[in-house]
């Protein structure tokens, strides 16, 4: 990303995603997962749990973290992290949140897929 | 870099080792295991409670399936290997699976010993190694007919006992003089025979086999002096012998084990050996305190550590039958150079006995009172002069200095270097400094923590002192498990507590009832959900959000994120219109695969999450409904043909199968609920290992109820008979409506009725109509708020969001 200018799309507002719950993005690096929280935060990472791929925007929210519907694994939604004994992350997508109005900083994602 | 280790056998040993590596050295290895044996691994010391009952299978796994899935193991399951090519470094399976390996580890255990006797391929003859033996013993015992077990040696004496508590007629054979004569003197192996004998077990002590006779299949054996004794049942438990042949096979250096260094480094600097299996430095082990030893020092040096070094060291000998109690260890043989002490005490049947060499104990007997066995196997161990306490050595412990001390106190008195698990070889100050170091509480937190009692189990009653003293009056063994990490509570106070406090919603019961975290987990929501769902059917708004993806969108997530849809087909009955409408939908959306499932109806698989909605609406036209195959709720009534069409047929088994799959279907329940009904007792329904089954007999209709068979295989258990069919719909689903209420999330029948009783769900079902009415009525009323079909519903626009993107970026045009 250095010194490059965040590329902000829109992707629709906070309240087309359930509370607790998900909506995916489909780009053409692939899905991103936007969740937004009980507490009504934003977050968006890769649809790609880094145990085996399973979708992430598909498993229960609690706190700011995702259990992967596949096999379990519970992934931070702030740093992408695996929680617990599981050992893996996945990239997390800047997201902003003016007013509701939700966008996604895709350039980041494109350069650094290449 | 990770690399491949490729273990052969997944017995206890190989199991402690991958528990060592991983904490150890985690990622280091992609692990691929081959067990012979179709399963996952569990204790096979356990194996004699199994067979008389006191256990179950599911309660001696050690690892279930989804620590291997944590892991990342690949377990074939039912693969011997049948060869290692070294040079390759490869190993190839007998259903032809190849693998390539970085280290490979043979632990292949042992294979039992079948004395070379005529007859001794007979069917009817088996040996006692593994659960498939105990499943075979248990169904033998059933006939209520002769056994004999050849040997009467620790295993033999434990399946005899099993079998004879399982109502079998039960002779012990044994070659030697007196039982257990390489772990027992003859004074303490008589005390044995006796205590057998009062238990209705006849022993023959001397007896030579000549021959197993029988035409076809066991029918009894004839001794050396012509004796013929009837049998229907022969255990052969004669000796073990290590499993060491396809090392041999492959070049590597076998004397009676495959021979490996004290770093269990085989002649192959790339294999390892562990286990019985193994020899080192001219021993070889039929006991687990020495293979986890291995285990741990093979784990240490894959790990890239190779100095830890195996030490041979005497490992007690206990023998698992209740209400026998005998402890051995070390050298008891009698010789010029030693001395003894000797106390009995007839009328309590009670007999010890020490062999002193040098003033050091070298051996010990215990018969009848074993409690001091921990302190006299410390006291060897460290070789401690005993001339002080001579005189009072072989009252105990308790003796050594002024008045009997408490039991809790002979525990607290002891070292902090005693051993208190002999099978996993943890020592006292282990587990102290762990129960406070970790803050542990249960006796399954210190299990988890230090291994201590988690093996054979015998040395519970002194890490449960030891946790009495450690942690006072904090320490409560009959305290419940939370939950999950959100709430101190066990299930079952939730459950009383919303009914109780009339809690309706999630947020309403992790308020009052003082949940830890802000919105639970993914392991409390949706049994919160469930229970509220259960106890409030008119009133709770169903929490979408807390039920896992496939009861979100009512189809089953696939590993490649795809979905698969079942449409429910009553009974199993289809017909033209319904296959033809379904070929047409599989043609439409082009999915990838149909399949007949174990359920009597069929999977379409593959489907793209946003066809899901066209794919219902296709299916609902032509008369489907959703299979719920997805569901903690009624799965499957599986059904035969029955008397409308079968000549043993007695009863209309599929009707009634439709009939209780129209009148059940869309209820929700603790776990999945399957069901069948069989026409008659073939069964060819498979009603006897269901969670609710029904064997259809002239006179009615007889229920069975608490089978399983998925990761544990139960028969069922008879709830009684009825003579209607109207009565056994009524009764089943009163059954039901019990389980729905006092079930824990995720408990299936057979795991709630283990923990209720069957005696007291008998005495609701059968025996009270009041209770009986009252839980039907409750279903009832509940059904009406459950039985909207969940497709239709999604087809007619419901969560819209789940099936579509919320936006598609990045694409140069509109891709879709
Ligand atoms: C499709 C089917 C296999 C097949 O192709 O035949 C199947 C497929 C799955 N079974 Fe099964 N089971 C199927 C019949 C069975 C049976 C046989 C039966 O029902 O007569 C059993 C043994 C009986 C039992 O239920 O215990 C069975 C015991 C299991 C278990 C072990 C449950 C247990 O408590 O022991 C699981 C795991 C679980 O539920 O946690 C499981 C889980 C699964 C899951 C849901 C795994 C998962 O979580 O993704 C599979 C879903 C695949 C899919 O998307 O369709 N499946 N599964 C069968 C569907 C039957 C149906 O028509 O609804
Ligand atoms: C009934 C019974 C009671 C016992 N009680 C006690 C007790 O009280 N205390 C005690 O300390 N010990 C006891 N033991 C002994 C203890 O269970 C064993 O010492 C221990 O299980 C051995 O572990 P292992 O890993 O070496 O082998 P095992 O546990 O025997 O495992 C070997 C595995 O390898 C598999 N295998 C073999 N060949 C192949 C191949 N070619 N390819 C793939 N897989 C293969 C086998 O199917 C088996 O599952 C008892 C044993 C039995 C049978
Ligand atoms: S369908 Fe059932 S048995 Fe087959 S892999 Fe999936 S869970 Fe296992
Ligand atoms: S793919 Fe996410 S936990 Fe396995």
């Amino acid at each position: 990303m250095m010194g490059m200018d965040m590329n902000w799309i829109a992707i629709g507002d906070i309240s087309d995603i359930p509370l607790r719950g998900a909506r995916c993005v489909k780009t053409q690096q692939g899905k991103i997962a936007v969740f937004r929280t009980a507490e009504n935060e934003v977050f968006a990472i890769e649809d790609h749990c880094p145990h085996k791929g399973g979708p992430l925007s598909q498993g229960i929210v609690h706190g700011t973290s995702v259990t992967c519907p596949l096999h379990n694994w519970v992934i931070s939604l702030e740093t992408g992290k695996a929680l617990g004994a599981d050992n893996g992350e996945v990239r997390t997508i800047p997201v902003r949140n003016d007013n509701g109005a939700l966008s996604i900083a895709l350039e980041s994602l494109m350069m650094a897929a290449e | 870099m990770t690399q491949k280790l490729i273990i052969i056998g997944n017995g206890m040993a190989p199991g402690r080792m991958l528990e060592h590596l991983f904490e150890q050295a985690p990622g280091q290895y992609d692990v691929t295991i081959f067990n012979a044996e179709p399963r996952v691994n569990y204790d096979r010391i356990m194996l004699s409670p199994v067979l008389s009952g006191e256990k179950t299978y599911e309660q001696i796994v050690i690892h279930g399936d989804g620590w291997y899935i944590e892991n990342g193991i690949t377990l074939y399951k039912g693969h011997k290997i049948v060869s290692i090519d070294r040079a390759a470094k490869t190993v190839t399976s007998d259903h032809g699976v190849t693998e390539s390996y970085d280290k490979l580890v043979i632990a292949t255990g042992s294979v039992p010993f079948i004395i070379p006797v005529p007859g001794k391929d007979l069917p009817g003859v088996i040996t006692y190694r593994d659960i498939d033996d105990v499943q075979a013993m248990l169904l033998a015992a059933q006939s209520r007919e002769k056994a004999i077990v050849i040997g009467g040696g620790l295993l033999g004496l434990e399946a005899a006992a099993g079998l004879n508590s399982r109502g079998m007629d039960v002779t012990v054979l044994h070659v030697m003089p007196t039982l257990m004569d390489r772990q027992l003197d003859p004074a303490a192996g008589y005390l044995l025979q006796r205590a057998f004998e009062d238990r209705g077990i006849k022993v023959i002590t001397k007896a030579n086999t000549r021959q197993i006779i029988g035409d076809g299949k066991v029918e009894g054996i004839e001794l050396d002096d012509g004796t013929i004794i009837p049998a229907s049942l022969v255990v052969m438990a004669v000796g073990i012998r290590p499993n060491a042949a396809i090392a041999k096979d492959a070049g590597l250096a076998v004397n009676r084990g495959i021979v490996v260094d004290s770093g269990m480094q085989t002649s192959d600097g790339d294999i390892l050996a562990l286990g019985e299996c193994a020899e080192v430095d001219g021993m070889v082990y039929g006991l687990v305190a020495p293979l986890y030893d291995m285990a741990r020092i093979a784990a240490s040096h894959l790990a890239g550590d190779r100095t830890p070094a195996f030490v041979h060291s005497d490992t007690p000998t206990k023998l698992k039958v209740t209400g026998i109690n005998l402890f051995s260890l070390g050298d008891f043989a009698e010789g010029d150079d030693r001395e003894e002490i000797v106390l009995r005490d007839a009328t309590a049947g009670v007999y010890k006995r020490l062999v002193l060499k040098d003033n050091r104990i070298i051996g010990t007997v215990l018969y009848g009172e074993t409690a001091d066995g921990a302190w006299f196997n410390d006291l060897k161990k460290k070789a401690t002069d005993i001339s002080e306490m001579r005189e009072t050595l072989i009252f105990g412990q308790a003796y050594q200095g002024g008045s009997p001390l408490d039991p809790t106190a002979a525990v607290a008195a002891l070292p902090d270097d005693a051993e208190i698990c002999g099978c996993n070889g943890v020592c006292k100050g282990k587990i102290t400094a762990t129960i406070t170091g970790k803050g542990l509480t249960s006796l399954d937190e210190v299990r988890a923590h230090t291994k201590a009692s988690a093996s054979c189990g015998s040395c519970t009653g002194l890490v449960e002192q030891l946790m009495t003293i450690t942690l006072g009056d904090a320490y409560n063994p009959k305290a419940v498990q939370p939950m999950c990490g959100c709430s101190e509570l066990g299930h079952d106070d939730v459950r009383r507590l919303i009914k109780a406090k009339g809690l309706k919603t999630i947020p309403a019961v992790m308020q009052e009832l003082e949940w830890k975290t802000s919105c639970g987990c993914a392991k409390c929501r949706p049994a919160l959900n469930y229970y509220l769902v259960c106890d409030w059917p008119d009133e709770y708004a169903d929490d979408y959000q807390s039920r896992f993806i496939n009861e979100r969108v009512h189809a089953n997530i696939q590993k490649d994120g795809t979905y698969s849809v079942v449409p429910r087909m009553w009974g199993g009955v289809t017909n033209a219109g319904e296959l033809r409408a379904i070929a047409d939908v599989v043609d439409k959306f082009e999915i990838p695969l149909v399949k007949v499932t174990g359920g009597q109806r069929i999977d379409l698989l593959g489907i793209e999450k946003d066809d899901l909605p066209a794919v219902w609406a296709d299916l609902g036209k032509a008369g489907f409904i959703s299979g719920q195959a997805y569901a903690k709720g009624l799965r499957t009534v599986k059904t035969c043909v029955g008397s409308d069409w079968c000549r043993f047929g007695t009863q209309d088994s599929t009707g009634l199968g439709i009939r209780i799959e129209k009148f059940m279907w869309g209820s929700w329940t603790p776990a999945k609920l399957k069901l069948a009904v069989s026409g008659c007792p073939r069964n060819c329904a498979e009603a006897t290992c269901k969670d609710i089954g029904v064997i259809c007999v002239d006179s009615g209709f007889e229920i069975h109820f608490a089978g399983a068979a998925g990761l544990d295989i139960k028969g069922t258990e008879v709830l009684g008979l009825v003579k209607t069919e109207e009565e056994a719909l009524q009764y089943i689903v009163a059954l039901t409506q019990m389980y729905r209420e006092q079930g824990r999330y995720l408990e299936r029948i057979y795991k709630w009725a283990k923990r209720i009783g069957l005696d007291e769900i008998r005495r609701q079902i059968m025996g009270d109509a009041d209770k009986r009415q009252a839980y039907y009525e409750r279903f009832v009323f509940s059904q009406k708020f459950a039985q909207v079909d969940p497709w239709s519903e999604r087809v007619s626009g419901k969560d819209k969001h789940e099936f579509r993107p919320m936006a598609t970026v990045g694409y140069p045009e509109a891709a879709e």
